[in-house]
């Protein structure tokens, strides 16, 4: 597809940082308000995909090929099980939360009930939470980048 | 502790985290070279099948293993997922360790001059993954999501060679009847949750009883796991999803389709298994007649083909009808304590002997299959013959396949056929009647198949034509020993192995007293 | 009885789709047939995690006088829910790029003519 008007891609341009600054926001917070990992990962995908549209997909493909991306989406599926089996040497058992209670990175408890939310609890969960955004992230603007290329090859076969 | 006892105690978790783990390894690794990824994933897959030999061996003496994820303690109420290994869960995970190695062996030289290798590889340690953990878990709601993750990896598995129209149109027809099966699941298993307020199936069996949305649930759920199983009327998918997949992906793609039969009998016998004197005998004969309506189907669409894939396709179809009806006659007289002994328990032991021996056949032959297309490019029945002077050892391969399959001793085939004609014979004497013409009409198909490629005069386009590469003909070779195998020593497979399956279907209060002590009764 | 009107939502929801699904010719009216059933079961999903005057489970400044947990509504139906959509999500890329090879062999999309000369 070709890319649109010079006022569409400066305003793109501006919004996608902003963009992607929510989404991020949206997966570390996981744990504490609604949103985690591919509920931000969709998000930060739609603001690609905007690129997307708005410089054509001739120039997008350019910039960002396909096979970085298959990368980026394997290294966050094996963080993911990676954090799941060390469970399994700290602790006890599979996907065991071993970084609650302790003060590495993420291990206040917090008091029951009501309280404030405090970033600094959870455990295991916000990596997790990173390690599915980076997946969701890869993975579906791998989707719309693909189909996006093969419909402007097929325009330009006819 | 020693690594045997740390590899038996974390066993149900590794067996589904180590072909994940593998799967998305495989890319990253797939850079270096194209030798050190296939050994890679064959590593991957026999270190997968040596742990769940291990597995296996201690739960057919007799313990059920539990796992808890992410905490050590089985405190009712469940709030976390539970795998629960029972003999029948440990019998169909050794039947998928086993195919998917043959694959990955027959893969190194069938599929090696096609581009995107390393997709494929990570697609078929995906669908084996999510296969092994459609088997070995304890919870609805996990079983519907391995079931997805089985049927996508598998739908663009048959869609591989893109470059052909009918294997995008046959991909296309598979997911979306897969689609449709899968929701069908869910809805179900929304309803019995919104019941009991639980998921798992130990603690759903205890408090179910058989009100009107149970009924609407144990439908659902029947027809949505036979719909992914091929039963007629809704195996439409089957014979285009397997004539027109790489032989290789075919035979992953058995091992799917008996996972999802085993959620049949999941469902039947351990979820609704305390109902059964609310419940009449009628679910057991509407299976006996789906299974007969297959069996018939399966052999009569399968004598007008003339493509080689998909007359053997049809041919699966028809043995997965055998199983149906052996299982099927056990479920009617569960209840009954005497008729089970004489009845039930020969019948479903010829049923679930019959999976693997199924699972096994049909897969050898869809080797041979392969081979043929391999080394002549051909598959319709009209162009190919003579072929037995250039490949004697895929001819050998093949006779054993159309032996076992039909049901001749010495082979497997033989062996669970005979006690399902046995039983059924008693229970109604038509059923046994249809089986064995079935049995019969098979036979006629492959002796047919087997003149019709093999012998004849030999054509002058075909006189290059060589044997096909080692590799190939090792796999083809496992399992045509573990067929001769079992079929020269069947007391040994059926004590052993056949026995503790059944009797963990049948004695489901064993199964619900690993998660809930104080349950009484059962069988 | 205004309780029951998302009941009868998703039955009529799922009764639609798979009326698309069965009668219609064209590919890309199958997959959003599809995507009805799936929205009318994840609708009944989250449906089941209904209290009365209840608020959101989340113990993050939950307003002053609620009863926990007796106030909150379910979270397990939120959660089965979001995995529901995340599932349906990939088999509708999947069934589309089928749908974009298909269109490059055939040129049509009826499927009536791509059946062939099967059986």
């Amino acid at each position: 597809m070709s890319e649109m008007s010079k006022i569409v891609r400066t305003i793109s341009s501006i919004s996608f940082p902003l963009i992607i600054i929510y989404g991020l926001y949206i997966i570390s917070h996981g744990h504490l308000t609604p949103g985690g990992g591919f509920q931000g990962g969709a998000v930060v995908a739609s603001g690609c995909a905007m690129i997307l549209v708005a410089y054509g997909s001739i120039w997008t493909i350019g910039k960002m090929k396909e096979k970085n991306l298959s990368l980026l989406e394997s290294i966050g599926a094996i963080c993911f099980i990676l954090l799941a089996i060390f469970g399994l040497g700290f602790g006890a058992v599979f996907f065991n939360n071993f970084l609650v209670g302790s003060d590495f990175l993420f291990g206040t408890i917090p008091s029951a009930g009501s309280t404030i939310a405090n970033i600094n609890t959870g455990g295991v969960i916000p990596l997790m939470n990173f390690a599915v955004g980076i997946k969701v992230i890869a993975g579906l603007f791998a989707i719309v980048l693909v189909m996006a290329h093969a419909s402007s090859t097929m325009e330009e076969k006819k | 502790m020693n690594i045997i006892d740390f590899l038996l105690q974390h066993s149900p978790a590794l067996i589904v985290a180590i072909p994940l783990l593998g799967a998305f390894l495989t890319p990253l690794i797939s850079r270096i070279n194209n030798k050190a990824r296939n050994i890679f994933v064959i590593l991957i897959l026999g270190l997968t099948t040596s742990i769940v030999f291990l597995l296996a061996n201690d739960v057919f003496a007799g313990n059920i293993h539990t796992y808890v994820f992410g905490s050590q303690d089985l405190a009712l109420p469940i709030v976390r997922i539970l795998f629960e290994v029972d003999a029948m869960s440990a019998f169909m995970a050794i039947i998928g360790s086993i195919l998917a190695l043959v694959a990955v062996i027959y893969s190194w030289a069938f599929i090696k001059e096609n581009t995107g290798l390393d997709k494929f590889y990570t697609l078929i340690l995906l669908t084996t993954a999510g296969m092994f953990g459609m088997v070995l878990t304890g919870d609805m709601f996990n079983l519907f999501v391995f079931l997805e993750i089985t049927s996508i990896a598998s739908c663009a598995l048959i869609a591989f060679w893109t470059n052909k129209g009918k294997s995008v149109e046959a991909g296309f027809k598979y997911i979306v009847i897969s689609s449709i099966g899968a929701l069908f699941l869910l809805f179900a298993i929304a309803l019995l949750y919104g019941q009991y307020n639980a998921l798992n199936i130990a603690t759903l069996a205890n408090a179910i009883q058989f009100s009107f949305l149970d009924k609407i649930a144990l439908v659902l759920l029947i027809a949505a796991f036979a719909m992914k199983a091929g039963i007629v009327p809704m195996h439409m998918w089957l014979p285009d999803a397997y004539s027109k997949a790489p032989a290789s992906v075919t035979i992953v793609l058995v091992g799917a389709t008996q996972a999802s039969l085993y959620g049949v009998f999941r469902v039947c016998f351990t979820l609704y298994g305390n109902t059964i004197n609310l419940s009449p005998a009628s679910i057991g004969w509407i299976i006996v007649l789906l299974g007969l309506i297959t069996m018939l189907l399966g052999v009569a669409m399968a004598l007008i083909q003339s493509d080689f894939k998909r007359l053997i396709a049809f041919s699966a179809v028809a043995e997965i009808g055998f199983i149906f009806l052996g299982i099927g006659a056990g479920l009617t007289v569960l209840g009954n304590a005497e008729m089970m002994a004489a009845i039930g328990i020969p019948a479903m032991s010829g049923g679930v002997f019959h999976i693997m021996n199924d699972a096994l056949d049909i897969g050898l032959l869809f080797l041979v299959a392969g081979a043929i297309y391999y080394a002549t490019r051909e598959t319709s029945l009209d162009k190919l013959g003579g072929l037995a002077r250039n490949m004697k050892y895929t001819t050998v391969f093949f006779i054993i396949g159309l032996f076992a399959v039909s049901g001749i001793p010495p082979m497997n085939g033989f062996a669970s056929k005979l006690l399902i004609y046995e039983s059924t014979f008693q229970l109604n004497p038509i059923l046994s009647i249809v089986a064995i013409l079935s049995s019969i009409m098979l036979l006629a198909v492959f002796v047919k198949v087997f003149h019709s490629v093999f012998l004849g005069p030999s054509l002058p386009k075909f006189k290059e034509v060589k044997e096909v590469p080692k590799s190939m003909l090792i796999a083809m070779g496992i399992i045509a020993s573990i067929i001769i195998v079992f079929g020269l020593f069947p007391e040994l497979i059926i004590n052993n192995i056949v026995e503790p399956a059944v009797s963990a279907l049948v004695n489901y209060g064993d199964y619900i007293r690993e998660v809930i002590p104080t349950f009484t009764g059962g069988i | 009885m205004i309780f029951n009107i998302p009941f009868i939502a998703v039955t009529a929801l799922v009764l639609i789709g798979l009326y698309t699904v069965i009668f219609r010719r064209n590919l890309i009216k199958m997959v959003i047939g599809i995507t009805i059933i799936q929205s009318g079961v994840n609708l009944f999903l989250i449906t089941l995690g209904y209290r009365e005057n209840s608020v959101a489970p989340i113990f993050t400044s939950l307003p002053p006088g609620t009863i926990v947990p007796e106030g909150m509504s379910f979270p397990v139906p939120q959660a089965l829910t979001l995995t529901s959509i995340v599932i349906g999500v990939a088999v509708l890329a999947l069934m589309l790029s089928l749908i974009i090879h298909i269109y490059r062999h055939y040129g049509t999309l009826d499927a009536r003519e791509i059946g062939g000369n099967e059986e």
